[in-house]
């Protein structure tokens, strides 16, 4: 079975449908699947559900489908500095829900796990933990909070191989892991495509099990949301 | 005089200890990293998944791939890690990290805390501030006294009762505002306490601008 497609195009064929749940990967513009979300956008397919920390920002990552108004539902931690996100939310044109992040994080991996509920201390007695189920474990309350599992995840890599075995960089890693482990389609864009052996099996992240399909974006545009630097002093 | 922020962010680097694991919210928080006493060895947590954060990079040496939680472009250092938001969670969620400093729009003298939404404006969401003073060992704010309103009207951040949406419930354990600094016994009924003053601020100024009920034992 070849997981390798020739094109982001390619590589979401015959998967998107009207209405479905999307998982995409990253932290702010960090790490995101911007090629795949751009043939997501290309195809026209709308009503979607999107799971994603964020929710990028104009024009940019998931700006993108919600320019085009593609998404009808987020269900993210922070969604920041977007224009486009807080207009069609205002206008009721979107729905959000708020996750804690962490929570957030988790329901994907749990999902991902099989896993259908856990509890966690995070949120007791705020707006999140409104009609959950709340119970007491050695004398502390946690909230139940539900595993979070989609038809579709998009995930960045650095470096994948023909298998779909992943290896991520620096902090471009964080919910690329747990979403390709939570979807029934995974399809992965890496940086860079080798053949299996030439990553060392210790350092794969992603085991190329929870990878259905890979396409190669090599010299992928990869922005900056916020740059900040130090002057060089003169020693 | 009241403190500046660097002064604040001074104060709030007292409770650093040697081996610590932290994390700092952003805005004054952040100014923490630069307080750090020269031969305390303090691991910065970036809840986007880093443990070890370094400075700014210089100029030209920015990473798309290396950004903290306020997205900014960041640098590793030696013993730097990184990790999947799972796991940074897993760390904040799970009580591994020592210290948590944050900032706030209010706090409640049982150490509840308010700082991700106004009702009726667009709220940008919570991130991992529920998840980090649902876990962190010690939870530290970092504010402004009163917030300040357009008109010049100040209105206390430290009341009896939150009613802004909740982040946590008897989360806080330290205050520290330009004004003074407050311990805040959330575990046991011991309630507020003003523990110290900021340079020239009086007992009588806090008490002008503070709702919450507090006991005195400046050091």
């Amino acid at each position: 079975m070849k997981k390798v497609h020739a094109s982001a195009k390619d590589a979401l064929a015959g998967v998107l449908r009207d209405g479905m749940t999307i998982m995409a990967g990253g932290f702010g513009l960090c790490g995101i699947p911007g090629v795949l979300i751009e043939a997501v956008r290309d195809s026209g397919v709308k009503d979607l559900t999107v799971i994603s920390n964020n929710a990028g920002i104009d024009g940019v990552g998931l700006g993108m489908l919600l320019e085009t108004r593609q998404i009808r539902k987020m269900i993210s931690s922070y969604v920041g500095e977007n224009k486009t996100f807080a207009q069609q939310f205002l206008a009721g044109e979107l729905e959000l829900e708020f996750n804690p992040q962490g929570t957030l994080a988790e329901r994907i991996r749990a999902g991902g796990a099989g896993i259908p509920a856990f509890f966690t201390k995070t949120g007791v007695g705020t707006l999140i933990a409104e009609g959950k189920e709340v119970r007491e474990f050695d004398g502390h309350e946690y909230v139940m909070e539900r595993g979070l599992f989609a038809d579709l995840a998009l995930v960045h890599a650095w470096k994948g191989d023909t298998e779909g075995n992943l290896v991520y960089r620096k902090t471009a890693r964080n919910f690329n892991p747990m979403m390709a482990s939570a979807a029934t389609v995974t399809v992965a864009q890496v940086e860079h495509l080798v053949e299996p052996g030439e990553i060392d099996p210790d350092h794969i992240i992603t085991p190329g099990i929870f990878v259905k399909r890979i396409v190669h974006v090599p010299n992928v545009e990869k922005r900056i949301e916020q740059r900040t630097v130090r002057p060089k002093t003169a020693a | 005089m009241a403190w500046t922020r660097d002064q604040m962010a001074a104060r709030a680097a007292k409770e650093l200890r040697d081996g610590f694991y932290v994390n700092l919210g952003i805005g004054i928080p952040t100014l923490v990293s630069n307080y750090i006493p020269e031969g305390m060895s303090v691991q910065l947590q970036s809840e986007n998944g880093m443990l070890g954060m370094g400075p700014f990079p210089y100029e030209g040496e920015e990473d798309p791939d290396l950004i903290n939680a306020g997205k900014q472009t960041i640098t590793q250092l030696p013993m730097t890690s990184y990790f999947s938001s799972a796991d940074s969670f897993a760390m904040i969620r799970g009580g591994h990290i020592d210290l948590s400093i944050l900032g706030a729009m209010q706090v409640a003298q049982n150490g509840d805390l308010a700082n991700w939404m106004i009702p009726g404006k667009m709220v940008k969401g919570m991130g991992g501030a529920m998840d980090l003073v649902a876990g962190v060992k010690k939870v530290v704010v970092v504010m402004e006294h009163v917030a300040k309103g357009k008109d010049g009207s100040e209105q206390p951040k430290l009341l009896k009762a939150c009613d802004l949406p909740l982040t946590g419930t008897r989360v806080v354990d330290l205050v520290i505002t330009d004004l003074g600094v407050f311990s805040i016994d959330r575990e046991g009924d011991g309630g507020m306490t003003l523990i110290e003053l900021a340079s020239g601020v009086t007992e009588e100024e806090i008490r002008a601008k503070t709702e919450a009920d507090y006991k005195v034992a400046l050091a």
